[in-house]
């Protein structure tokens, strides 16, 4: 995992390797993923696409797994 | 037109991988997995080329060869979410459509983490064991980290000696099992696949990270985040400071499809035959599915089912008294990490226990079965469909969860209502973009 990509994470620019989840970035970031029913952040947890925990706003599209997702180079992630 | 396939393999861990060996005896076999590449969860994230630097890196390399060589078609990114018809699964990737037609099916979907609730669960920091590592493996830095590990299973061992590897500082491993009770399985096991623990504890050793057993989470504490952890040995408790908590109390089967197929439980697993065949003809189940024993014995399960796919007979049943082996491993490993009663008392009345629907303690007590809980409380209900909150209320409540529906896993709208062209339902699937990850519409009535 030489190579590295810019992506952005409610607009704070983020440089991760290539290959890396989306999920990884936006804990970096310090960033929750997403607010519950009742308001709680939440972050990653199970880490294989089953908990739902990790979604996100990947370039527009709402409820994307993160940590099943790769960054890819100007990628923009909005959580929340 | 529909493709259509000898064998169709569901899961491209370790047990898929071996099942697909079907091809290499000319049958037309696709293996198909959700995650972006071969490997499953033991070897996330491996490539061929540098596999050989991980742990059970060569084995990868060896199956994920021999996939490639065997003439198997593999379709990554696809979800199976539906089993509309005898003989016929539906697929999903990024919005898209895609039936499949089998003469066989072998499913090999794995098993996930059993979460538990306790106060502080839910906080942004507070992980999986194997969900810590896999986001470590995805990418996450954990360098100068400070981590603590909790629940039960060999997993924890694992992870530990990964993470340390990765250069997060280990400040301790907590194993609520009992000692006595992992001494006599290590006995049992005299150097069998339990090498692999011992192997574990040593790396661990030599990096400097504590494993304590008997030594439970009571509870996770932080300012919007995880701080600091309390654990318990049942006299006294104690805090820790960390960044991260791992956190998960063995494996469970991931039933989803095997249930949605119909083939038949018993005691929390698929009920297979000596070659991996479950209740219902055609189809066959291997791993996780049928008994929480890890690499080698989804290595060996796969391989039975794929030789049988393919008519190799004689050749599935020398593996047999290995597949017998492992089985009895797997069984071992179960008694040895029960998990003990105290768990159960760790969520207060305030603590969710369903955190897609932030379904708390308290909501559920009065609720007969799941079922119940389901009307009442909307737990289970929500983006997960109980995935979570499932495993722990079985543990929790004793409420067994055998409903099975499709979709076995959320999809779009417009894959669902595609699949209702039959009944003269819908005619045109309304694509309003690509909704690749959006469950169901009634998930997200909210």
């Amino acid at each position: 995992m030489s190579e590295s990509c810019s992506i952005t994470v409610n607009g704070k620019p983020m440089r991760m390797a290539a290959g890396a989840s989306v999920a990884a970035a936006v804990m970096l970031a310090g960033e929750p993923c997403r607010f519950s029913v009742s308001g709680e952040a939440r972050g990653p947890l199970c880490g294989m696409g089953i908990c739902m925990e990790c979604r996100a706003t990947v370039d527009g599209v709402p409820h994307r797994r993160t940590c099943q997702l790769a960054c890819a180079e100007g990628m923009e992630v909005v959580t929340g | 037109m529909t493709p259509g396939f000898d064998v169709v393999v569901v899961g491209a861990g370790p047990g898929g991988m071996a099942a697909a060996i079907a091809a290499e005896a000319g049958r037309r076999v696709c293996l198909l997995d959700d995650n972006a590449g071969p490997g499953g969860q033991i070897w996330r994230g491996y490539r061929a080329e540098t596999a050989g630097k991980y742990p059970h890196g060569a084995g990868f390399r060896r199956w994920a060869e021999r996939l490639q060589r065997s003439g198997c078609e593999v379709w990554m990114g696809w979800q199976a979410i539906d089993h509309p018809a005898p003989g016929l699964l539906r697929l999903e990737r990024a919005g898209e459509r895609r039936d499949v037609e089998f003469r066989n099916l072998i499913v090999a979907t794995g098993a996930r983490e059993r979460f538990l609730p306790f106060p502080g669960w839910t906080l942004p920091g507070v992980m999986g064991v194997g969900g810590l590592h896999a986001l470590v493996k995805g990418g996450l830095d954990a360098r100068g980290k400070r981590v603590v590990l909790a629940g039960s299973g060999p997993l924890l061992l694992a992870v530990g000696a990964g993470l340390a590897s990765a250069g997060a500082r280990v400040e301790g491993i907590y194993e609520q099992a009992p000692l006595a009770r992992l001494a006599r399985l290590a006995i049992s096991l005299l150097g069998q696949p339990g090498k692999l623990l011992e192997g574990a504890r040593y790396r661990l050793r030599a990096l400097g990270a504590a494993y304590r057993t008997g030594v439970w989470v009571v509870r996770a504490e932080g300012g919007g985040r995880v701080e600091s952890v309390t654990l318990t040995d049942g006299r006294k408790q104690w805090r820790v400071e960390c960044a991260w908590l791992g956190c998960g109390f063995n494996l469970v089967p991931n039933l989803e499809l095997p249930r949605l197929l119909g083939c038949r439980i018993a005691e929390g697993f698929v009920a297979v035959d000596r070659m991996q065949q479950s209740s219902v003809p055609g189809v066959a189940c291997v791993g996780e599915l049928t008994g929480v024993g890890g690499l080698e014995k989804a290595l060996v399960e796969g391989q039975i089912a794929g030789l049988a796919a393919a008519g190799r007979i004689a050749e599935a049943l020398a593996l047999e008294p290995r597949r017998r082996r492992l089985q009895q491993f797997a069984e071992r490993l179960e008694r040895a990490f029960a998990l003990r009663a105290e768990l159960r008392t760790l969520a207060t009345a305030e603590t969710l226990v369903c955190r897609c629907e932030d379904v708390s303690n308290a909501a559920l007590e009065g609720c007969a079965n799941w079922r119940a809980a389901k009307l009442h409380t909307r737990c289970g209900m929500g983006a997960c469909q109980g995935r979570v909150c499932g495993a722990a209320a079985e543990f929790l409540f004793g409420w067994e969860n055998t409903s099975a529906r499709p979709p076995a896993f959320p999809a779009a709208v417009s894959t669902l209502a595609a699949g209702m062209d039959a009944f003269g339902l819908a005619t045109e699937s309304t694509n309003n973009g690509p909704h690749s990850e959006m469950p169901p519409a009634s998930v997200f009535a909210d």
